[in-house]
């Protein structure tokens, strides 16, 4: 590999490095875009199946292009800004949500080596990025100078706020049994242990000691996402679509994109953190990508899932479910796993 | 000028304009985004000094928490500016005078004496395993763990104050136990009763 890029290096010369990380971006954000597209047929296909209808099958074979051409629609759609609207910041909400969904996946690793930016502290770029994807919803729903987008990022920022907080010490609870803040470093160190030397790793890996955990980062991420039954954010009924009222054509786009590609940031860090990121779950098969790849696609199933079967929840429900639930579960837990840690009993030596 | 140089004066450039369009924006969720640009850049400052963990804690807590609730009050504030922004050439004279006593301050301080290259020189390149994260936890717990103690202490004082000052009962709230809402079985809300087809 190193050699057959010698003669391409050498054309560059010394901006060779930032052309090649700037391939190694596209061959990231690339697949993410078409997972993304196909994520949101899969949605509509999923929750038709559960609701005994067939979903959308007019475009291509299967319904198979529906999503290109729901993309070439919103495309070629007008972005209409309205009058009263503060310009600037309305076409920088929609950058700032999916900015930071886009840049949390550098620190991601697909597999042994296989990462953009293999950080020290890569967890806690990861909590930093996230956190940060809050501000489109709050600018937008600002510079959209209308009610019902103010009042829907009002509750964006309230609900992502709160479950930051409980997701943060879930993570704590990972980085305090992996000693460490690289993500490659928390997946190798769930390939060892009792059951992975029987040859059952998928019981060596962090959610079953982390299970309440592992309960809780999936509903704080579904929450952070804004998903179902969290999305009182755009609760058609209460506040018609939040922050995107005022949106239209690819701005609009642009908020469905960041909204599925952290759906699938999220789906691959509990694979990544949990689920033992691309090891096998059984002894005699191999490692690999493959592995990280099904296991997203089956946290995603849960997203979709959770859509199709629950009603949407009430917006304090939320918030008790927030505070006073998850964030005194998840504290309590941080201090049993570290004093269990220490007691003789440890299964992390 | 290498790249590392040319990167902190890239950064610096725009957080010294952020910083100075916070106080001169007329909007004050527009200064307040500007502040959030400048808490940013100057993550990425840290970032050029190896300290990674406190820039992107930086980040985490300043960008992702405490700017996010602040923008959520000063939104829902009406500000008029133009009431503010009332009597600025009376009060010129006096914020000048502080503003001069800083800057004063500040060349006396900055000025090369005790930090020019020659005292701190950029720090070396750390080696291959470092980890930011794990030297500082070292020294907070084990040099400094009462000072960290105590700061915490100081920090959990604080939280309950904030609670207790801010926390009211309504009186006349129905309020509903969730936990009674789940319990709720079929037998507690519907009654079956049986009745005999009736003729007219």
């Amino acid at each position: 590999m190193e050699a057959m890029l010698e003669p391409v290096a050498q054309f560059f010369g010394p901006t060779w490095p930032l052309v090649w990380t700037l391939v190694k971006i596209v061959a990231i954000i690339a697949p993410l875009m078409i997972c993304v597209a196909y994520l949101t047929l899969a949605e509509r296909k999923v929750i038709g199946y559960m609701q005994v209808r067939i979903g959308p099958n007019r475009v291509g074979p299967l319904g198979l292009l529906q999503p290109i051409a729901d993309g070439m629609k919103l495309l070629f759609k007008e972005i209409i800004v309205p009058s009263g609207a503060s310009k600037g910041l309305f076409i920088l909400g929609p950058i700032l949500a999916i900015a930071p969904s886009l840049v949390a996946w550098a620190v991601v690793p697909f597999d042994e080596g296989l990462v953009l930016a293999n950080v020290n502290a890569g967890l806690l770029f990861l909590l930093a990025v996230t956190s940060m994807e809050v501000y489109g919803v709050i600018v937008a729903g600002w510079a959209s100078n209308s009610k019902y987008p103010f009042l829907g990022s009002m509750r964006a920022a309230a609900q992502m706020v709160s479950y930051e907080v409980s997701m943060g010490f879930a993570l704590i609870c990972v980085l305090l049994i992996s000693a460490s803040l690289n993500l490659t470093d928390i997946v190798l160190s769930q390939g060892s242990g009792r059951f992975h030397d029987m040859g059952l790793s998928f019981l060596s890996w962090n959610w079953l000691p982390l299970l309440p955990m592992f309960v809780v980062f999936v509903i704080s991420g579904i929450a952070e996402t804004n998903r179902a039954p969290f999305d009182v954010v755009e609760g058609e009924a209460e506040v018609v679509a939040g922050h995107m009222v005022e949106y239209s054509g690819m701005s609009f786009a642009l908020f469905f994109l960041a909204e599925y590609a952290n759906m699938i940031l999220v789906s691959i860090l509990t694979s990544v953190l949990f689920l033992g990121g691309w090891l096998s779950p059984v002894g005699f098969l191999p490692d690999g990508f493959h592995w990280l790849a099904l296991k997203t696609a089956a946290i995603l199933f849960i997203f979709l899932w959770a859509r199709a079967t629950f009603p949407r929840f009430r917006y304090d429900h939320i918030m008790r479910l927030g505070w006073k639930v998850f964030i005194p579960v998840t504290l309590v837990w941080v201090i049993v796993v570290a004093v269990w840690m220490m007691s003789p009993l440890s299964i992390w030596r | 000028m290498d790249f590392k140089t040319f990167v902190f004066y890239f950064l610096g450039a725009i957080l010294v304009f952020a910083a100075l369009r916070v106080i001169t924006a007329r909007n004050p969720v527009h200064a307040a985004l500007y502040l959030v640009l400048a808490f940013f850049t100057a993550g990425g400052v840290w970032l050029l000094l190896h300290a990674e963990f406190l820039a992107i804690v930086l980040v985490m807590v300043y960008v992702g928490a405490v700017m996010v609730l602040f923008l959520f009050v000063v939104m829902m504030l009406d500000i008029n500016v133009e009431r503010l922004r009332q009597g600025f050439w009376s009060y010129l004279p006096v914020g000048a005078l502080i503003g001069i006593l800083l800057v004063v301050e500040m060349t006396i301080v900055l000025g090369g004496r005790y930090f020019g290259l020659e005292v701190m020189p950029e720090p070396p390149a750390m080696a291959e395993g470092y980890s930011n994260t794990r030297a500082l936890g070292m020294v907070l717990y084990t040099e400094y763990v009462y000072p960290f103690e105590l700061a915490s202490l100081v920090l959990l004082v604080a939280m309950i104050v904030a609670v207790t000052l801010t926390l009211r009962k309504r009186k006349g709230t129905k309020y509903i136990n969730p936990d009674d809402q789940v319990a709720v079985k079929r037998e507690g809300r519907v009654e079956l009763v049986k009745m005999p087809a009736e003729k007219e």
